[in-house]
């Protein structure tokens, strides 16, 4: 099933990267299992995702957690907390 | 219900004159300007840039206004948010609530900007003499929003 995903603004740069469309087995249909993929690329992905780390979830634009079930075509936004007003 | 987000400046008056228009049940209109600090008090802040999330943020913005509006009576609201380049001293965000009476229009204006806070998808990131950085959130503002967990009236 295919997850759009998108990076914002200090984990954006950190990263290096804004949007990626991953292609995930049909198993993966948990926001943690996204992040455990997305942390086992190493390196930065690690540290930035890491368990406890500082950045939120968003799933079709909602607030989201670990436990958030994902299905095909899913909207998936990480960020670090808001900053707004 | 006018929420809006923008890289154009806003006016006060003309904000809460549009609120107001052709609603004479309305008794009690609070408004919250938030302003570009220079947090470093020294004019060491150059600009700031505000990035958001296009998709999401309007619809945050109208969750937080559908949750006030559980709370308190209210009979209308504009949210207007700058996103871009913006300057110490400049305007950032604008939350009008209007009500028949001012205890309902000063708590949900509160209520809206603690969530706002905590809860719309901005980020700023501040340019210095020394270099960029984003700003990081702070507690104090999650403190602000928790302690609307419990309902008030």
């Amino acid at each position: 099933m295919n997850i759009q995903v998108l990076y914002f603004a200090k984990l954006r740069e950190q990263l290096g990267i804004s949007a990626e469309t991953l292609d995930l087995p049909e198993g993966a249909a948990m926001v943690a299992i996204l992040l455990d993929l997305l942390r086992a690329r190493g390196g930065i992905w690690a540290t930035a995702l890491s368990a406890g780390g500082n950045f939120r979830i968003a799933v079709n634009q909602e607030l989201a957690d670990m436990t958030t079930p994902l299905t095909d075509g899913d909207e998936v936004a990480i960020f670090p907390p808001v900053t707004g007003g | 219900m006018k929420i809006l987000v923008t890289t154009a400046d806003f006016d006060l008056t003309t904000e809460v004159n549009l609120l107001r228009e052709n609603q004479p049940q309305i008794g009690a209109v609070v408004s919250f300007v938030g302003l570009v600090r220079d947090i470093n008090h020294d004019c060491s802040v150059a600009s700031m840039e505000l990035e958001h999330y296009p998709a999401m943020t309007e619809k945050s913005l109208h969750g937080i206004v559908t949750e006030a509006q559980q709370r308190w009576h209210i009979i209308d609201v504009t949210i207007i948010h700058r996103v871009g380049k913006l300057s110490p001293c400049d305007q950032i965000v604008l939350v009008a609530v209007a009500t028949m009476h001012r205890h309902d229009a000063f708590a949900a204006c509160e209520f809206i900007m603690d969530y706002l806070k905590t809860r719309a998808p901005f980020w700023k990131k501040e340019h210095t003499p020394d270099g960029a950085h984003w700003v990081d959130a702070r507690e104090s503002d999650e403190l602000a929003q928790q302690r609307w967990a419990t309902p008030q009236t």
